[in-house]
């Protein structure tokens, strides 16, 4: 495996008591495979993504294991997982219009990358990071580098933010919704080159994503996250045709199927518990049409067929979705 | 940035002309009367009283006397001294480099101090470090210069004997001696601003720390160090480009009590000599000068904001 994750729990301390934002996740992810974490705003996405990264606030409380090519993460000293940062694990994050220095120039910023990890000298790593903006299909790439981020629109800066986490080939890259601002042609072709990407370089990719239809179409297993927690773990195609979450089935409730293209996340009755006091038991159990009473205990996420998982007591789910 | 460069200059004219009526208007209400501090001992005999009159044009409305003045500063010619019979601007040019000198040193010494505590403290904040560098900057902002500048000759001159308490020597004349009559009233005036930097720095070091770019920074697998001084700083000095160009300015102005406790023969003593003797070209000459150099490190500001904020410079 490429990446492993294990009872990863993120805990911060705030104002109004310990948060915790991640509680317990577990996933795989094997060279040159796409998966895909969805869930609805709040869930914990980004905050297990920049954990992988080792890049959460120092005052986050962090457990659990995450190895990367089976090397142990949190062992690493900081010098030594910073050393791996942008080498071996990259990420594209969820802000294109933000995430870029407006100090400097978008080659500039792709070249400081490989004059980093590959020790490249100033002209060298220029033309290099130019080579890189002209892979990910910027046009007139070497005119663009000069630029800054002001002077890029929203699809083209998350290209550049693209280039610079795939400048050293990394093993692993996390793409945090690396299209939610932009629109749909350009999502396209984003999702498109990642893809292109993947094969070429057998990076196993975390693709965090709102939109149903991008999973369909872009993943091979999927982790279904509901407010902290696994709710479902599937491949991808079998989590579309045969769900054995209830969260799952409400996604899916709306979205056109998979031929259908894009479907944002269906939206569920009910809102988001507040993860300062979640609900006891299952944490779903507030919005859930299949809620009983041993839902007051918390479900392990247990397996229903080899390699798919359900936290739910009532999974499988044929009985009920039949009755 | 060509059109806006000579907008801006077209701007200053206007500026500086209301500034000079002004400035004239105002000279009138000192009070006592400039013939009669100019005639000394004939000061009682009114055939002197009216010739001096006449001769400086003081018994002219005072509209002509403002024509007859600014006409001739549009020109270059601020007039002599009417005192010391010299030409003001020969006076202001003699004086200037003085405060000038004291100006550079004490901005130095202010950014040298200030931009750096603002860096730790932000780095470190709600530490020790920072609490200690904000109380720095605090003392240094409200401590009086007189009353530092004092401190300074009791402890650095009359105790240790180490600087001189007061004089000026130029630069050109004993490098070293001129560092050491200038390095107290250099400190003085510049820690108050090394306050002002730091409190600037720190806030936009904070600004600068939270971005998004900041996290790419580290996401890059950059180190700390690399983040904060490239990354992080890069963007918070923008703002504090210009502050830093007006705070000189005000140095430039504002060294008068300075240079009274130092007795540094700069702007400062010039202007206070000048408005005690009723030497009126003189003040109009010094205030003149000192709105010009305002108005030009203004500019200076904006073409510095310009070329440090690449959202400006390739708009
Ligand atoms: N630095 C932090 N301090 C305190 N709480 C945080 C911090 N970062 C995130 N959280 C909280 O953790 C929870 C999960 O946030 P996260 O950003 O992972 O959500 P997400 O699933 O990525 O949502 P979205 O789809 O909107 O991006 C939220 O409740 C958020 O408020
Ligand atoms: S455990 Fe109960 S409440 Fe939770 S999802 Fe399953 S049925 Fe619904
Ligand atoms: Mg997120």
């Amino acid at each position: 495996m490429m990446l492993e994750v294990r009872d990863l729990a993120v805990t911060f301390a705030t104002e109004r008591g310990p948060l915790r934002a991640v509680d317990r996740v577990s996933f795989s992810v094997a060279a040159g495979k796409t998966l895909a974490v969805v869930g609805e705003s709040g869930c914990g996405k980004s905050v297990t993504a920049l954990a992988i990264m080792g890049l959460l606030p120092p005052a986050a409380r962090v457990s659990g294991s995450i190895r990367l090519q089976e090397r142990e993460m949190a062992t690493l000293t900081p010098e030594e997982w910073r050393g791996r940062r942008g080498r071996e694990l990259a990420m594209v994050f969820q802000e294109p219009m933000t995430s870029l220095n407006p100090a400097f120039t978008a080659g500039e910023q792709v070249a400081e990358v490989l004059r980093l990890h590959e020790g490249m000298g100033d002209a060298a790593a220029f033309k290099a990071a130019i080579a890189l903006l002209d892979r990910v299909r910027i046009p007139e790439a070497a005119r663009r580098a000069r630029q800054y981020p002001h002077q890029l629109s929203g699809g083209m800066r998350q290209r550049v933010m693209i280039a610079m986490a795939l400048a050293c080939k990394p093993r692993l890259l996390i793409a945090d919704e690396p299209t939610t601002a932009l629109d749909v042609t350009v999502q396209a072709q984003i999702l498109a080159l990642l893809d292109e990407l993947k094969r070429e370089t057998g990076t196993a990719i975390v693709l965090i994503t709102h939109d149903l239809g991008v999973v369909a179409d872009h993943a091979d297993d999927v982790v279904v996250m509901y407010a902290g927690r696994v709710a479902e773990r599937a491949k991808a195609a079998t989590l579309f045709a045969r769900p054995e979450h209830p969260y799952t089935v409400g996604l899916l409730g709306a979205a056109p199927r998979i031929e259908g293209g894009a479907g944002r996340l269906a939206s569920i009755e009910g809102t988001v518990p507040d993860l300062l006091k979640p609900p006891e038991g299952c944490r779903f159990a507030p919005r859930c049409p299949f809620r009983a009473a041993d839902c007051a205990r918390q479900p392990p996420l247990a397996e229903v067929a080899p390699g798919h998982a359900s936290a739910c007591w009532r999974a499988p789910l044929d009985q009920v979705l039949a009755a | 940035m060509g059109i806006w460069l000579l907008r801006r200059l077209g701007q200053i004219i206007p500026t500086l002309l209301i500034l000079s009526v002004l400035i004239f208007g105002l000279q009138q209400l000192m009070p006592g009367d400039p013939a009669l501090i100019l005639a000394g001992e004939e000061r009682g005999d009114p055939v002197v009283l009216a010739q001096i009159r006449a001769e400086l044009f003081l018994d002219r409305p005072l509209p002509e006397q403002y024509l007859r003045w600014i006409s001739r500063v549009v020109q270059g010619d601020f007039g002599f001294s009417w005192r010391i019979r010299e030409p003001v601007a020969a006076l202001i040019l003699t004086k200037l480099p003085v405060t000038f000198q004291l100006a550079v040193m004490a901005f130095l010494i202010a950014v040298v101090i200030g931009v750096p505590a603002g860096i730790v403290s932000a780095v470190r904040r709600d530490t020790p470090v920072d609490w200690a560098v904000n109380g720095m900057a605090l003392f240094g902002i409200s401590t009086p210069n007189f009353w530092l500048g004092i401190m300074m000759i009791l402890l650095f001159s009359v105790e240790l004997g180490w600087l001189p308490p007061s004089g000026y020597v130029p630069l050109t004349e004993d490098p070293w001696q001129s560092l050491a009559t200038t390095i107290m009233p250099a400190f003085v005036l510049g820690s108050g601003i090394a306050g002002v930097l730091m409190r600037h720095t720190r806030a936009a070091m904070l600004g600068a720390l939270g971005q998004d770019y900041v996290r790419t920074a580290r996401a890059k697998g950059l180190g700390e160090r690399a983040v904060v001084v490239k990354h992080a700083l890069r963007n918070a000095l923008i703002p504090v480009v210009t502050l830093g160009t007006i705070e000189f300015g005000r140095l430039l102005a504002g060294a008068v009590l300075t240079e009274q406790i130092f007795t540094i023969p700069g702007f400062g003593k010039l202007i206070v000599d000048a408005v005690f003797n009723r030497d009126y070209p003189v003040v109009q000459g010094v205030v003149m000068a000192t709105a010009l150099i305002f108005v030009t490190l203004s500019l200076v500001a904006d073409v510095l904001y310009m070329a440090v904020n690449p959202r400006l410079r390739t708009a």
